[in-house]
């Protein structure tokens, strides 16, 4: 587990998630960039299979991600930025998002890498216990985000 | 043994069980008498919300003759605090959620 009280400001941070999907490449393909598609799994979309194209990610919450195609080779990998203003800029997430769709003998081997920066994490944390009380007051922001 | 995110946001959705949290955070170990003195709800009430939120890692309890003392244990909120725990969280959740509509497509 990555500590938060070592972590420096502005370090790039990356998580990354896998899983083996039992269809094929190009179906998934399709849930990944028909707008209609992507709204049932992920968020409401403006999205356009071209780069350069800017569109937003619509949460339920009420949040609305910026977004930028940034790369698009059907059906193996699609980046798009992941950008997400606050009011409050230790929230402010500047990011990636890299799917990989890699064949296998039953499926697609399915790969998205988030990659990104949040400037002034430490301030969410301060390192001592003044600062925990910060993110707790904050937390009803991140638990609607979480629904 | 890391209980999961699930577990941490669930326990500190109450505003009553975040605000012991936060008391043991600020003033350190107390018992659940002193707790009690200052959460403005019943001692089994106090004693209910210290047990969940032992049971999401976020503090330790210590039995000393009668009383027992509880300290927080702030570094089990480091996944909620580090967006890439958060995230990790969401990615599974909307993978689910892709498979689902995919076993969808089919039909």
């Amino acid at each position: 587990m990555t500590s938060p009280a070592q972590s420096a400001p502005g370090e790039l941070k990356t998580v990354v998630i896998e899983r083996e999907i039992a269809h094929p490449p190009e179906k998934l393909w399709r849930a990944l960039t028909q707008p209609h598609l992507m709204a049932e799994w992920l968020m409401r979309n403006d999205f356009q299979p071209t780069v350069g194209h800017r569109f937003n990610l619509r949460g339920d919450w009420g949040g609305v991600l910026d977004c930028e195609v940034l790369s698009l080779e059907p059906p193996h990998s699609l980046s798009y930025s992941w950008n997400h203003r606050h009011e409050n800029p230790a929230y402010d997430l500047t990011s990636v998002v890299t799917f990989t769709l890699t064949p296998t003998a039953t499926g697609t081997h399915l790969r998205v890498q988030q990659s990104g920066f949040r400037p002034d994490q430490k301030q969410a944390f301060g390192g001592a216990h003044a600062g925990w009380k910060g993110f707790l007051d904050k937390l009803e922001t991140v638990l609607s985000q979480e629904g | 043994m890391s209980p999961a995110p699930d577990d941490l946001f669930r326990a500190l959705a109450d505003p009553t069980r975040r605000a012991l949290f936060e008391r043991l955070c600020q003033d350190g170990e107390q018992t659940v008498g002193a707790l009690t003195a200052r959460a403005g709800v019943s001692q089994p009430a106090v004693s209910k919300h210290l047990a969940a939120l032992k049971a999401a890692g976020l503090v330790d309890d210590r039995r000393e003759g009668r009383e027992t003392h509880y300290s927080a244990r702030p570094r089990a909120l480091a996944p909620l605090v580090d967006w890439t725990g958060r995230m990790a969280g969401f990615w599974e959740a909307r993978f689910d959620a892709l498979e689902d509509l995919l076993n969808r497509m089919d039909q």
